[in-house]
């Protein structure tokens, strides 16, 4: 890709054509939520006006073609992620799923005998471990917390160095037997760093602990193959990849989904019901009890579809390049201090950055009366904003949307934050 | 004057970095027991997770001093620094309406004018109110003083 197809793109997404505070629109929060082409908008719209319905119920025909452009978009998300569709359950988003799992497992009776629905390999207690890494998004953190916390087994994390990699040496240390569970991102939405799926992934199959990976911040941005990954499950949200907010997804291999308890209970998971209890459909209806986000699914395969023709690999071959523009640019800036890899070495399209002797909400404040959208606090990572020193941080974050003229601009206004704000002459000396 | 200056005037940069009252030692943020007429409040923004504990002293019927510990934005730090200035002298219900002019003027996304008479150097920070994601930075240190003001004059 280059800046004239990407001018090109920008026409599909009338957002950014505006101006903010008399200056142009530069949107560069697409990590916390990305903008949505009109394809995207007129799926919505079309459903609505033409085949709204409920879905997986009622005979009339608008009930089949919603049923029918619901269960086609399951399939184009999965698709997507290279997965079969069966072993896709619609959530509302990432952390949804991660939920979802964890409260699966506690639900998992061990006393049950491993018969079928009791998920009885599911199930934790004292002396089983959930491992997470120090670089998670608090999605992919707390809800493993409350699973250790209700069913006593420990949680441990596998740390990171200063430049933000896991140390490998240390995940091979924490990975044991008792290991259950190893959840972890598989792009940091901080660092930008991306973690080695593979290597984790074969220290896990050798204890024969389960897979988790937060695939928020790479399946968005990188041709994604869950299969080839080898993980057991996996969660993203469609917001963050040009969908709407309100729906996302959780993969998980056939067998598990099959053998795991639902969470949510309730209409259109079930088979028979009686007073006293009720058999369950297999996955994935299994794990959507209600109404479904019938047209936010549609409108999430329209996203996906976009990015297909688009090509993910020269988008991802394009967000690195702009995420070394950044990297190498903030570099050159007095004052400032990069969090994750240095320039050069691998990173998505994004980068967090502390300036010395002035706040991160001071900087996103200065960037905004720029038009320049900026993500500022701890990004859902207290944890590892600790671990860094640091409380919070700005976070500059692109797409497949955004020039190298954007990351200049902001490149240019991140040069005059500390100047704006008095600290560039008194600190200097302190900060060499 | 742009938006932007008029946000972060120079009396709220001036503030920002005098941090007037923020000395109180980080080992005395805990919560302990604490001496007669004193009270003491933890405050956080969950937003940027930024803290403040600070420390109201009331004396002889007014308050005597106001002391902090907390590290945030220039908003945030400029607005505890003048409410430390402006506290000491006054009675404590006078504290009171004073705290609750600001924020008044604070949730008015900026249609409340700010009152010099009564906010002092706090007037400066009327601009914040036009900004929604910033105005919990600004009251941070007003609401720990409305906290520790309270023990302060409640008998234990």
């Amino acid at each position: 890709m280059n800046n004239a197809e990407v001018l090109r793109i920008r026409n599909d997404f009338p957002i950014l054509a505006q101006q903010v505070t008399g200056v142009p629109l530069v949107y560069l929060d697409s990590g916390a939520t990305s903008q949505s082409p009109s394809s995207v908008l007129e799926a919505e719209q079309e459903f609505y006006e033409q085949r709204n319905a409920a879905v997986h119920r009622g005979a009339h025909q608008l009930a089949v073609e919603a049923t029918d452009a619901f269960e086609d978009a399951r399939s184009a998300v999965a698709d997507f992620v290279g997965v079969r569709a069966e072993e896709l359950v619609w959530t509302a988003n990432a952390t949804a799923g991660l939920n979802l799992l964890a409260y699966s497992f506690s639900n998992a009776d061990a006393s049950a005998g491993g018969g079928p629905g009791s998920g009885a390999r599911f199930a934790l207690s004292a002396g089983d471990e959930v491992l997470v890494t120090e670089m998670e998004h608090h999605a992919n953190l707390i809800p493993w917390q409350e699973l250790c916390r209700r069913t006593g087994a420990t949680l441990r994390y596998i740390p990171i160095d200063d430049d933000g990699a896991l140390r490998l040496e240390e995940a091979q240390r924490l990975i044991t037997a008792r290991t259950r569970v190893l959840a972890f991102t598989h792009a940091s939405n901080v660092l930008g760093i991306l973690n080695p799926v593979a290597t984790l992934v074969a220290m896990a199959r050798e204890v024969g602990a389960l897979v988790v990976l937060d695939a928020c911040q790479s399946a968005p941005h990188l041709p994604l193959d869950l299969k080839a990954l080898g993980v057991d499950f996996a969660v993203f949200s469609g917001h963050k990849m040009l969908g709407p907010t309100g729906i996302g997804a959780l993969y998980g291999r056939r067998e598990l989904l099959d053998a795991m308890p639902p969470f949510l209970t309730g209409g259109s998971m079930i088979t028979t019901v009686t007073m006293e209890e009720a058999q369950y459909l297999p996955a994935p209806q299994r794990f959507e009890a209600g109404t479904q986000p019938i047209s936010q699914a549609v409108a999430f395969a329209a996203a996906v579809r976009y990015l297909e023709e688009t090509g993910m690999d020269r988008i991802a071959g394009w967000e690195a390049e702009l995420g070394q523009r950044l990297v190498s640019g903030l570099g050159g800036i007095e004052g400032i201090r990069v969090l994750g890899p240095a320039a050069g070495r691998p990173r998505t399209g994004l980068a967090a950055f502390d300036v010395a002797g002035v706040h991160a909400h001071d900087v996103g404040q200065f960037l905004d009366s720029r038009g320049i959208a900026v993500r500022v606090g701890h990004h859902c990572a207290q944890p590892l904003h600790r671990r860094l020193g640091l409380t919070a941080s700005t976070r500059a974050s692109t797409y497949l949307y955004n020039t190298t003229d954007e990351v200049d601009a902001f490149l240019a206004a991140v040069s005059e934050v500390r100047g704006y704000f008095g600290v560039a002459r008194d600190e200097d000396g302190a900060h060499g | 004057m742009s938006a932007l200056d008029a946000l972060y005037q120079q009396i709220i940069l001036d503030h920002a970095k005098l941090r007037y009252g923020g000395d109180l030692p980080e080992s005395q943020t805990a919560a302990a027991p604490l001496a007669a007429g004193v009270g003491q409040s933890h405050q956080l923004n969950p937003v940027c997770g930024d803290e403040i504990t600070l420390r109201v002293e009331v004396q002889d019927g007014a308050v005597a001093a106001v002391h902090w510990n907390g590290d945030g934005c220039a908003i945030s730090m400029a607005s505890a620094s003048v409410l430390s200035e402006l506290a000491p002298g006054l009675g404590p219900k006078e504290l009171q309406a004073v705290i609750e002019s600001f924020r008044e003027v604070m949730r008015s996304r900026g249609k409340i004018e700010a009152d010099e008479e009564v906010l002092g150097d706090a007037a400066a920070l009327s601009g914040v109110s036009k900004y929604p994601a910033r105005v919990k930075c600004a009251m941070l240190s007003w609401v720990a003083a409305e906290d520790a003001l309270y023990q302060a004059v409640t008998p234990a």
